[in-house]
């Protein structure tokens, strides 16, 4: 105990560890405050914002997905390949001979289902307890950015796996792009706006006329990196958004 | 003296230099410096962003080419619907008493590939169940038009020649076209 009293009092232990774990009311909000991670969270949380049944803790369960979802697609990329000779092929070797892969490969694939119906969910509950009025009215177009960008992250996980159903379901998905007005070849105005299929947007989408390797390694990128980065950042601004509305939203009785 | 009041009294930080208009310049200088500076920021950015979107835009195609040869009309059947370039080209050739036409094997609803059922006479979508008559109408599932025609002529050497991207839309009454239907 001497000796851990002694590191205690030295220069690297309290460069690191600025404040004890001393119970006290002032303490305790200076571990959130001077703390980066910590900090985005209120320093005190209302006795109403930890209640279940109003909340449903919809927006910070699909917050933990989405870390699931991150840390078991990055472990996956270490042995995923995005050309059209090895998706397949990995994908398969991860469920059948990487040690853990076919956990991990699960975990993604369920992880990434549920998240598309933990954001539903959560957006039924702001719906149904009206937390979309002001002056939450931003949060809420913020929130319908992050729904879109999950269902984004969703349609491009799915053509990884480089399969029948993942080539079906992009060939599918992407001629819906086709019909863009103004942007796709046979969508309104597009054909006299000089649209042909290897220059509308689903050109830009698949980088090719029809769903091959280019698409794939487009699909990959835009599923690892673009739309990841694009949701954590709308994330921040939710989040913050929330305690700057007023906090996490209540019953009007206790307003 | 409130706080408000000190605040109005207080000078202003830099001094307002009058502008002599007498000297005839139609702007400052310090706003022809920031405007030439705003601008080559923009130009700069603008310039970059054409050329991003630009590299989106292979100049090549690692794609199998529109146009193929489908061998000498005698090697066709009378009444055949022909799957031989399905796999590879995506395209049915029928072979009709007056000619040939050629079909593309893309469902007009979502865009999967219909098969040929040749006891039921008609092409049938595994995907939601579209189906086609022998012509490429459609008259049955989700699909909202007929297949796809596409463009079918011979060669100086008698050979069919099929190119997938010229299509005649029967929706558009572009199934009498010349190249639409090539007469034997």
């Amino acid at each position: 105990m001497v000796t851990m009293e002694k590191i205690k009092r030295t220069q690297l232990y309290r460069s690191i560890f600025r404040h004890g774990y001393k119970d006290t009311k002032p303490n305790r909000m200076h571990q959130i405050v001077s703390n980066v991670f910590l900090h985005l969270h209120p320093t005190s949380v209302w006795r109403h914002a930890t209640e279940i049944r109003y909340t449903w803790g919809m927006g910070g369960i699909t917050f933990l997905l989405f870390i699931v979802l991150t840390v078991t697609g990055v472990i996956l990329m270490f042995y995923y390949r995005p050309t059209a000779e090895y998706a397949y092929a990995d994908m398969k070797y991860l469920e059948h001979d990487v040690p853990f892969g076919m956990f991990l490969r699960n975990m993604h694939r369920w992880a990434a289902h549920l998240m598309v119906i933990t954001v539903w969910l959560h957006m039924l509950r702001v719906f149904l307890t009206g937390s979309y009025k002001p002056p939450r009215e931003f949060n809420w177009v913020v929130g319908v950015v992050l729904l879109v960008l999950t269902l984004l992250l969703s349609f491009t996980g799915y053509l990884l796996p480089w399969d029948q159903l993942a080539m079906w379901a992009i060939t599918v998905g992407t001629n819906m792009a086709r019909a863009t007005p103004f942007l796709g070849h046979e969508g309104p105005f597009g054909p006299e706006l000089g649209m042909k299929p290897d220059n509308d947007i689903r050109f830009l989408l698949l980088g090719g006329t029809q769903v091959g390797p280019p698409a794939l390694l487009r699909f990959y990128v835009f599923h690892c990196i673009a739309l990841p980065l694009l949701a954590a950042i709308f994330m921040i601004v939710h989040f913050w958004r929330v305690r700057k509305d007023g906090g996490i939203s209540r019953p009007s009785e206790k307003e | 003296m409130t706080l408000s009041e000190q605040a109005r009294n207080t000078t202003p930080l830099r001094k307002e230099v009058p502008i002599d208009k007498s000297r005839g310049l139609w702007i400052t200088r310090r706003d022809f410096l920031s405007l030439t500076g705003w601008l080559a920021v923009f130009a700069f950015l603008g310039t970059a962003l054409l050329g991003t979107i630009r590299f989106f835009f292979p100049r090549v195609l690692f794609e199998a080419s529109p146009v193929f040869k489908a061998g000498f009309p005698d090697e066709y059947a009378l009444g055949e619907v022909s799957s031989k370039y399905l796999k590879s080209k995506q395209v049915w050739i029928v072979r009709e008493e007056e000619g040939f036409y050629a079909l593309s094997a893309v469902c007009t609803h979502l865009g999967c590939t219909p098969r040929w059922l040749e006891t039921e006479n008609k092409f049938k979508c595994p995907c939601h169940g579209s189906g086609f008559h022998l012509s490429g109408i459609n008259f049955e599932g989700p699909a909202p038009r007929p297949l796809e025609r596409i463009k079918i002529m011979l060669n100086e050497n008698g050979e069919l020649v099929v190119d997938k991207s010229v299509k005649f839309l029967f929706e558009r009454d572009e199934w009498g076209k010349p190249g639409s239907f090539l007469k034997v």
